[in-house]
């Protein structure tokens, strides 16, 4: 069979602000392929996809349907040249029935009559040939999530998509379910559709396509006949090896277990167990740094370890005495009492109340004590002179308490937590994603910051998806895969190889 | 299209006085357009307006008696709101608070004054906050909206005290639906007797020493949301309930917490109604103060002198308005509801309008005369 390409993309560019997302990117996908795009979060493999789908423009670069070039301007118009787009996040109405929610906006007539059957005809049709067991008169919020997904492929086939697009679609199912899922898309490629899976997971590539290109930060670092690579192979390339910035740390003077974590699991808030069982202990004057892919469960036993989460089983203990378990938990504010700090993994969703001015949040989280309050009013004049004297310690730019904080740099927000939660000189201190979104300057200053928490005797947890933060930082390293973890090193002469394998799953 | 502002830089006075004014304006004018339609002279309108609210003393007495209560209902709401709530209930929560003031009033008949007024304030506010409670509670734990729990509650309490007033506490020796009235020397002093103290002889308006309280209680609000514990945290919940939980603030506590103080200030609309100026508690007694308050609270940007200054408006429109209506024919009372409306619009769903031509304005020419 000579193959033709269906999908071409050539020199596309695409910036939000500074980041640029897609940088030169080209990629030809042929009619009949399942192509994989893989890469870490933030790769920039959703934009790309939007942009074939008409949600973003890109701001330079041609994409060519079937050689002709065409200007996509809208999820509509992209329907229209034959492209269907299985989101992360179904877009289905939970109380319309299956058949309401595939006909929506294609509904063909004002009053529901003749069409209607005509395209319940059409869809059990489709159904049969696909091999899609769908109850069409279902409602869909009484449908599991492996059932919506078919939904919404069913959706894609109905407005006669030839190019269907799945992002991350095994994401949020079962075992059973993802393996009904790819029964379908090998289906669906044996009657000739092209599929174009957007995943981060290795086994998924090597399962089922027969094309795949890696992503990282915005580029195309390669393509390759799946039948050509290993997995071992595309996790080198998906973690990269750029150089790293290595920060001067003198030798670890490591004491006493402070945190005890003994088995503990934890839920997400769909019910997912997202963390399975895992255990750990965190010793004074280290720096254990938790490495893994996002999505594998740092986020939630992040908060666990706050007490923003509470665990389902296991126990947490604070220097012998347990602190949480599933029967009690300790809540954010009786741990930052007993010196637990917490530098939280997104700082406007939770770090900050970016509506507040600095100095309202550079007391977050401590304002309910002296200095800061007494038992019921706040002290302006201790709360000013502190913010003026941390802005000025942390170098927070512009030193003005007073202003929104909204009107700061990512990196100056950044430092207004850290300098907030660094500032007691916590005994445990639990960072999530230090430096996301900061700028070199600011990255600098904040390792360098917490390296000296580390030299004074703090007990440091360091949860970061970037692998060079990790391997500069930490003195041990743990990896967690799918809510478990799958291995710990001592970061001495440890390769970013080595840990990317275990990132992306491999344990052999 | 004008380019967006690096909202830095804009003076506080713009944002704050310049485009409030504005849009002011703007209604005014509109609101002559409707008067000229309807066969009256705009200007000679306004200038009824300004003379029936503040020309002499006893119309300037019902601007300051309407104000009154728009501040009590206007601080009601933007306690709330600062904690991301929309109280809708204000009507409610004022008719059920007025109840509190009679019962204190009543039972308490020969107790000694200064005790009778400090309870009955207390029991407006209990009552008030008593009846915004069910609502803050389905809000924090079960997670119902108190938009749509408000409104119920707005019902509900307009039933109950059509029922006590026909059938429980009811003057009986009269037909009216309204309660006997309170004993005479628990009537708050009339404006106009104060003046009579001094010497002044003045004739009657409804304005009495409620008013003195509701700048105190703004006062009072004020402290209370940004100098306290309490209104740190309800503002860190209705800003970021993420970052509060993160904080180790309680969302749920707040939530009643805010709507409790809110129902309370609300309330406090009984004192002046029912202490104030009709000494008993008779049907529909509220007459819609509690949804002019959200318009009151939107106008003044949520914050006590804002809300002053709009309670202000509001009052000037209501007796300025009473007097237009009287004075010129073609201008019924409804022509000034219309009028209220187009304040509301233009300062509360179009105020951002002509912000970013306005903000743009000033910032460039600021800039001018920096270089």
């Amino acid at each position: 069979m000579v193959s033709q390409p269906i999908l071409e993309l050539q020199n596309i560019n695409k910036s939000f602000g500074h980041v640029q997302a897609n940088k030169n990117v080209s990629v030809i996908v042929n009619k009949g392929d399942i192509y994989g795009i893989i890469g870490e979060n933030g790769a920039g493999k959703s934009t790309l996809m939007s942009i074939v789908f008409g949600y973003y423009r890109a701001d330079s670069g041609i994409i060519k349907i079937n050689n002709n070039t065409i200007d996509i301007k809208s999820p509509h118009q992209s329907i229209l040249s034959g492209i269907g787009m299985v989101h992360q996040h179904f877009m289905l109405v939970e109380t319309f029935t299956v058949l309401e929610n595939i006909i929506l906006g294609f509904e063909g007539e004002f009053i529901f009559g003749e069409k209607l059957k005509e395209a319940k005809k059409n869809l059990e049709k489709l159904c049969k040939d696909y091999n899609l067991q769908i109850d069409l008169d279902a409602t869909i919020s009484d449908l599991s999530v492996g059932f919506r997904q078919r939904v919404e492929i069913l959706k894609a086939l109905y407005r006669q998509a030839e190019i269907l697009i799945l992002d991350e679609p095994t994401g949020v199912l079962t075992p059973q379910e993802v393996d009904e899922l790819f029964k379908i898309l090998r289906s669906l490629k044996k009657e000739g559709k092209t599929i174009i899976l957007i995943t981060h997971k290795l086994n998924e590539i090597m399962n089922l396509t027969n094309k795949v290109t890696v992503m990282r930060q915005g580029e195309i670092v390669g393509e390759r006949n799946t039948q050509d690579t290993s997995k071992e192979e595309l996790a080198e390339m998906m973690v990269g090896r750029s150089v790293l910035l290595r920060v001067e740390k003198q030798k670890a003077k490591i004491g006493e277990v402070v945190l005890e974590i003994n088995n503990i699991s934890v839920k997400d808030d769909l019910d997912v167990m997202r963390v399975k069982k895992v255990s750990f202990k965190l010793k004074k004057g280290e720096i254990l740094g938790l490495a893994g892919v996002t999505g594998n469960g740092q986020t939630e036993l992040l908060e666990a370890l706050t007490g923003i989460r509470k665990i389902e089983s296991g126990e947490i203990k604070l220097e012998g005495t347990t602190i949480s378990s599933n029967s009690h938990f300790s809540n954010p504010r009786e741990l930052r009492e007993k010196d637990v700090a917490h530098v939280p993994e997104d700082r406007q969703r939770m770090g900050l109340v970016t509506e507040f001015n600095a100095s309202e949040n550079i007391i977050f989280g401590y304002h309910h004590k002296p200095p800061f309050s007494n038992s019921s009013i706040m002290m302006g004049s201790n709360i000013f002179n502190h913010s003026n004297a941390i802005m000025k310690e942390y170098d927070v730019r512009p030193i003005s308490p007073f202003l929104k904080t909204s009107n700061f740099s990512g990196g100056n927000q950044q430092k207004i937590i850290l300098s907030r939660e660094l500032n007691k000189d916590p005994k445990v201190l639990l960072v999530g994603q230090p430096t996301r979104g900061v700028d070199i300057g600011a990255i600098e200053f904040i390792h360098q910051r917490i390296i000296d928490m580390r030299n004074k005797g703090a007990a440091i947890l360091l949860v970061s998806v970037e692998l060079d933060e990790i391997l500069s930082l930490s003195d041990r390293i743990v990896i967690m895969f799918d809510g478990s973890l799958v291995g710990e090193k001592i970061n001495e002469n440890v390769t970013d190889r080595e840990v990317g394998l275990l990132m992306a799953g491999i344990t052999n | 299209m004008v380019k967006a502002v690096d909202k830095t830089k804009v003076p506080w006075w713009v944002a704050n006085v310049i485009v409030p004014l504005v849009n002011l304006i703007l209604a005014l004018f509109v609101s002559g357009l409707f008067i000229f339609i309807a066969g009256e002279n705009p200007y000679q309108a306004l200038k009824l307006i300004i003379y029936g609210s503040f020309g002499y003393l006893e119309g300037f007495g019902y601007t300051l008696y309407y104000a009154t209560n728009f501040i009590f209902t206007g601080l009601a709401f933007a306690v709330a709101f600062h904690c991301r709530l929309f109280n809708i209930g204000g009507e409610g929560q004022a008719y059920i608070g007025g109840l509190g003031v009679f019962l204190v009033g009543y039972y308490l008949t020969g107790f000694p004054i200064s005790i009778v007024w400090i309870l009955a304030i207390a029991g407006s506010m209990l009552f008030g906050a008593a009846w915004a409670a069910i609502p803050a509670y389905l809000q924090a734990y079960r997670g119902s909206h108190v938009v749509i729990t408000t409104i119920m509650f707005n019902f509900i309490a307009s039933a109950l005290m059509v029922f006590l007033l026909v059938d429980v506490i009811r003057d009986t020796s009269q037909m009216g639906p309204h309660t006997v009235p309170l004993a005479e020397e628990q009537w708050f002093p009339m404006f106009r007797e104060i003046a009579g103290w001094f010497g002044m002889k003045v004739g009657y308006s409804p304005l009495n020493i409620t008013f003195l309280l509701s700048i105190l209680v703004s006062l009072g609000v004020w402290f209370l949301i940004w100098r306290t514990k309490w209104g740190y945290e309800m503002r860190a919940v209705g800003h970021n309930t993420q970052a509060a939980i993160y904080a180790g603030i309680s969302p749920q506590r707040n939530i009643i917490l805010a709507m409790l103080i809110s129902g309370a200030l609300a309330g406090m609309l009984g004192v002046n109604e029912i202490l104030g100026v009709h000494h008993e508690v008779m049907v529909n007694f509220p007459a819609g103060y509690g949804f002019t308050g959200i318009a009151v609270a939107l106008m003044g940007r949520n914050h006590p002198i804002g809300i002053f200054l709009a309670a202000i408006l509001f009052g000037m429109l209501y007796q300025g308005g009473s007097e237009v209506t009287f004075d010129m024919p073609n201008i019924t009372r409804y022509m000034f509801v219309a009028v209220q409306g187009v304040i509301i619009l233009f300062s509360g769903a179009l105020e951002n309008l002509f912000r970013p031509q306005i903000e743009y304005f000033f910032v460039s020419k600021l800039k001018e005369r920096e270089a």
